[in-house]
């Protein structure tokens, strides 16, 4: 394992307090237990959004922090769920009184212990589950769909109609329709190595790809020789069409999301290759986000995510908003 | 069953699954994400650590606080589950006015119920449920029939066992293992095999007692 690390137990309290000092002008980091605010006190009046999962997928959540997202964050160890504590630490200091919105992840750890700080909060507060990860059949037989890189979308909306005033109500049905028009899917070229773990979280052959991976490395659709970039983003697409099911000349948003140890170079050339495809299906690319946002530690991979959009889902996407991994508007 | 009673049985437990941990480790990386033991050991080490904290404590403060230092150190769905077996334990009927055998069965079988909710998980579906629904009926069952202690902390050590051992040959149902499908078929649960090591001990550091 190489890393850029001192000590296993030092890791993410080092990275937190780096991110807390580079962007002391949006964000305020508190430890034991650990959670990101905004700098600035929630507005009276205005709904606090609160997400948070395991560390490793940076920026996704404490970079989605700030004016316009989320209220605060709540970073877990390295792949494993945040606590009760730190959710409800969270809440006392960003419920302005409206209320909080939970944006969980579909994981079983994250699922329960969000619950759990549900139950043992004091104030209203309702909760939005994603779960846009199309590769995993979503049946009473299995966890469920995963919730991966749609939840920035869910996260960017939600949070243009809580500081446009929504209610608790208005803005976790908000969240649940973003979700719901949102489908995604990934491919990993490589493993990612869990600091305290040491050792890659999967094997993968030099010519090998897992289609339909998860974001902690979890076992996708299948494992397939490498192909074509085309070739590659023709399936993810035709996988998450088949799901999500977008009309022609429907609009929608095209996110390119990096896992991790994929370059922007490579990122590109998917948009490219994504709008060749979505051309010949008159399906019309009306916003697009190309970055590393939901990350896998160092995995190398991509996924790709669309939301079908209407009005008010455009008006929201492009309203201002200004954290430490997305900035516009301001 | 007293605070001290507790916080021995953890030591114990503790050399346990230190002597077992390579083998948990191995059966996490085969169907999970290989971080099981590390959880359970950070979570065990913890209890240990709170005994100045609790051992004048009355059951139910000792066991809130364990429930908490579960819940918020370990994290993950363990933290969630073991914290919520911890804590509704804490809550059983009149348990600081003293616990025998009896209500300790009791409020592990309410915890045991409890944890099912949690998870919403049940036996059959590959996770450690398979080893502590079972211990839970079979303690139960031993109480209504009027057995003798040990034959029915005996009989718990081998449902244990049973329950561990038929997690080999199911689907798992229930987070990360889910994804795997068909292969996650031959694999036992290394959540069922922490937990089976758990029972053993403690029915077992009764039965010697």
């Amino acid at each position: 394992m190489k890393k850029f690390m001192n000590s296993v137990d030092d890791f993410l309290k080092e990275s937190l307090q780096g991110f807390g000092a580079a962007h002391q002008d949006i964000v305020s980091c508190h430890y034991d237990p650990n959670f990101i605010t905004r700098v600035t006190p929630t507005k009276e009046g205005k709904v606090a959004l609160i997400s948070g999962g395991g560390s490793g997928h940076e920026p996704m959540h404490g970079g989605l922090v700030g004016h316009g997202m989320l209220d605060a964050a709540c970073p877990g160890f390295v792949f494993s769920s945040p606590t009760p504590d730190q959710m409800l630490a969270a809440a006392e200091k960003v419920d302005s009184g409206a209320g909080v919105l939970f944006i969980v992840k579909n994981y079983s750890g994250d699922v329960m212990n969000f619950q759990m700080a549900a139950e043992m909060m004091q104030g209203p507060n309702e909760s939005v589950l994603t779960n846009d990860d199309v590769a995993v059949e979503d049946s009473s037989f299995t966890t469920g769909r995963r919730g991966v890189a749609a939840t920035v979308v869910v996260e960017k909306i939600v949070g243009s109609l809580a500081e446009h005033g929504g209610s608790l109500h208005e803005c976790k049905a908000l969240g649940d329709k973003v979700n719901k028009n949102s489908g995604s899917m990934g491919v990993a070229f490589s493993s990612c190595t869990v600091p305290a773990a040491g050792k890659p979280n999967f094997d993968i052959g030099d010519d090998e790809m897992e289609f339909g991976v998860g974001i902690h490395g979890e076992p996708g659709r299948r494992r397939d020789k490498m192909k074509s970039a085309q070739e590659i983003t023709n399936e993810l697409l035709e996988a998450i069409n088949e799901d999500l099911k977008p009309e022609a000349n429907e609009e929608i948003l095209l996110f390119v999301n990096g896992m991790g140890g994929t370059p922007l170079t490579e990122l590109y050339l998917i948009y490219d290759n994504a709008k060749n495809m979505l051309d010949k299906k008159n399906i019309k690319i009306s916003r697009s986000l190309v970055g590393n946002y939901c990350t896998s530690l160092e995995m190398q991979g991509a996924s790709i995510t669309l939301t079908k959009l209407d009005e008010e889902l455009v008006k929201h996407w492009d309203s201002s908003v200004h954290t430490a991994a997305m900035r516009w508007g301001v | 069953m007293s605070v001290d009673f507790l916080i021995e049985t953890a030591k114990k437990i503790q050399v346990v699954i230190n002597d077992n941990s390579s083998e948990i480790e191995k059966l996490d990386q085969e169907i999970g994400d290989g971080d099981h033991i590390f959880n359970v050991q950070r979570g065990i080490k913890l209890v240990i650590e709170l005994e100045p904290t609790i051992k004048d404590l009355i059951m139910s403060k000792a066991l809130n606080q364990i429930a908490m230092k579960v819940l918020s150190g370990i994290g993950g769905s363990s933290g969630a589950l073991f914290g919520t077996l911890f804590m509704t334990m804490a809550k059983g009927n009149a348990i600081d006015e003293g616990v025998d055998y009896k209500k300790a069965i009791e409020i592990f079988a309410e915890g045991v119920e409890a944890v099912k909710q949690r998870g919403k998980a049940d036996v059959g579906e590959k996770t450690m449920m398979d080893v502590l629904i079972p211990v839970s009926n079979c303690l139960k069952k031993g109480v209504e029939d009027d057995k003798d202690l040990k034959e029915i902390l005996k009989e718990a050590v081998e449902v244990a066992e049973k329950g561990m051992f038929s997690t080999k040959d199911l689907l798992a149902t229930k987070g990360r293992a889910s994804f795997l499908g068909e292969r996650a078929k031959g694999h036992i649960d290394p959540g069922a095999r922490s937990s089976q090591l758990m029972i053993k001990t403690v029915c077992e550091s009764v039965i010697n007692s």
